[in-house]
């Protein structure tokens, strides 16, 4: 199928592979917004949501019927295409993450090898970083749209919350960077699938690094100073309604499984289930087991994230500071440091 | 100065250690502090299916009685009315006539009788005031209602089935509110 020298093949392939791994982070996203809610709960003695549905399994439907249901207000001294690109922008940010994770190894379907993975990158680190940034714009615009104060202030703060504590994530990246000695994701996942160790092994500081600031930049407690409702009521959303608020909460919890993917791939060896050696089954079940690996950790990961909202209270602000730069930042330089010195030992 | 009790401790102020210092200990305590949370018993009573037992003496919705032939107790004498300190009762009294003494058991009965649930603050005075066992304070509370107007308890929500025509009503009504 090749005309006009494309392989359109390929196209489709690609086209229904986004479509799935879209849909699928989209589903688990909605059950994530009531896993959080079920994990508050428990961690407070409490049943939380069990009415809807058994086990209360119909919550985030009935949850997104009524954001849907609510009124469209678009304030009238907002400026108005920004109030709406906000959200949207948000929600693009969070979703670009998933185009260069492995979600497995290939499978063969219809005599075709396809790969698990939308874009395999050369600088897939890096692409990785440059998207990430990308989501405080969301919030930046939505904040500043608003013509709110408080929504401004929440904006000033998360812009410079995620500028200070993306100088320690990338030094943390670069350390890994140095040890694997490759910007591709899918090289990095399959190093560590071939017999190496996984990465958290080498680089246990790196991680400590990257996942404290990867909380930093979903916003999350004890970082959620752009929504800290005792000072700035509802944050950089708070003229927003409707599917519009949806897709700001929506993105908050779609950057979650995402940092929480790319932590699995980088430092916990990705799709590789440990002591299995996948050689020994069909290439096709390797790949279906390895999906299922990398969503284990991912839903550990973010198992993770809220166990740790629901027992640290948030940061005053300049603790926040403080600890971005004065102990994440030297602290990435060491690990940094001792990267280079152990490699320099090893040749 | 002396302190009044045992009870007060003294906030530690000196500097903090390195380790304390550091954070990521006392993270991982709290954190081992909620994870135990997960394996404790929920106090929750999942109300409409579980419902909590009320104390014998619970002062819940009234009930108008009847004797052991199912005629009205009440007599409207107005003792109730008198003694409610949220002023909730109101009642109107009526002679029984001629051939209605199957219903009421005294020559005077209320003909209308009304408690406002909004008002009412449960006290339970009136059910002390009443000479004729007339009005008891029942161990179920006033369910949710859309309107005011639904909060005004009159005579038909108030009276207990009676004791001979419709005995089955009253022990269903006996069996739930016990």
């Amino acid at each position: 199928m090749t005309l006009l020298a494309f392989d359109w093949a390929f196209i489709i392939e690609k086209l229904i592979l986004i479509i799935i791994i879209v849909l699928t982070t989209l589903l688990i996203t909605l059950y994530t917004t009531f896993g959080e809610r079920k994990v508050a709960a428990i961690l407070q003695d409490r049943p939380g949501p069990n009415r809807a549905g058994p086990f209360g399994l119909l919550q985030p439907l009935a949850d997104g019927l009524k954001l849907i249901m609510k009124e469209e207000i678009i304030p009238t001294s907002a400026s108005k295409w920004l109030f709406i690109l906000g959200p949207g922008l948000a929600m693009t940010a969070s979703l670009m993450t998933c185009a260069v994770i492995p979600w497995s190894t290939e499978i063969h379907l219809f005599g075709r090898v396809i790969a698990l993975q939308i874009a395999d990158i050369n600088i897939g680190l890096l692409y990785v970083f440059a998207v990430v940034s990308m989501g405080v714009y969301g919030i930046m615009i939505g904040g500043w749209a608003s013509n709110n104060k408080f929504s401004l202030m929440s904006a000033l703060r998360a812009a410079s919350q995620a500028i200070s504590y993306e100088i320690a994530m990338g030094l943390a990246l670069i350390a890994l960077l140095m040890s694997t000695g490759t910007l591709s994701l899918k090289t990095i996942v399959a190093d560590q699938v071939s017999g190496h160790w996984w990465n958290i092994v080498y680089q246990p500081l790196g991680f400590l690094i990257f996942f404290i600031c990867a909380m930093a930049e979903c916003n999350r407690t004890p970082f959620d100073l752009p929504e800290a409702e005792n000072e700035l009521n509802f944050g950089y959303h708070q003229e927003y309604s409707s599917m519009k608020l949806g897709f700001y909460l929506f993105a908050e919890y779609v950057n979650m499984i995402m940092s929480s993917a790319i932590m699995a791939s980088m430092y916990f060896g990705g799709y590789d289930l440990p002591f299995f050696d996948e050689s020994t089954v069909a290439p096709n079940i390797a790949a279906i087991i390895g999906v299922g690996t990398l969503l284990i950790k991912i839903v550990l990961f973010v198992f993770l994230f809220m166990w740790i909202r629901w027992t640290i209270p948030r940061f005053r602000y300049d603790q926040l500071m403080n600890l971005g730069w004065k102990k994440m930042i030297p602290l990435a330089l060491l690990n940094m440091l001792i990267t280079g010195a152990l490699i320099l030992s090893k040749l | 100065m002396q302190a009044l009790t045992n009870k007060s401790i003294a906030v530690n102020r000196s500097p903090m250690t390195i380790w304390e210092r550091l954070y990521l200990i006392n993270i991982i305590k709290g954190m081992a502090i909620t994870f135990s949370h997960m394996f404790k018993k929920q106090p929750t009573v999942r109300y409409p299916e579980q419902k909590r037992e009320f104390s014998p003496v619970f002062r819940g919705l009234h009930v108008l009685n009847r004797d052991e032939q199912g005629r009205e107790n009440c007599t409207a004498c107005g003792l109730c009315a008198v003694a409610c300190p949220a002023e909730a009762i109101t009642m109107e009294a009526a002679e029984r006539q001629e051939g209605e003494e199957h219903l009421y058991r005294e020559e005077k009965y209320a003909a209308k009788y009304e408690i406002n649930m909004l008002r009412c603050i449960f006290c339970g005075l009136c059910e002390e005031a009443c000479p004729k066992d007339a009005i008891y304070l029942s161990e179920t509370f006033a369910p949710a209602n859309y309107t005011r107007r639904g909060f005004i308890y009159d005579k038909n929500d108030l009276l207990i089935p009676n004791t001979l025509t419709n005995a089955s009503e009253l022990a269903k009504a006996k069996g739930v509110e016990a």
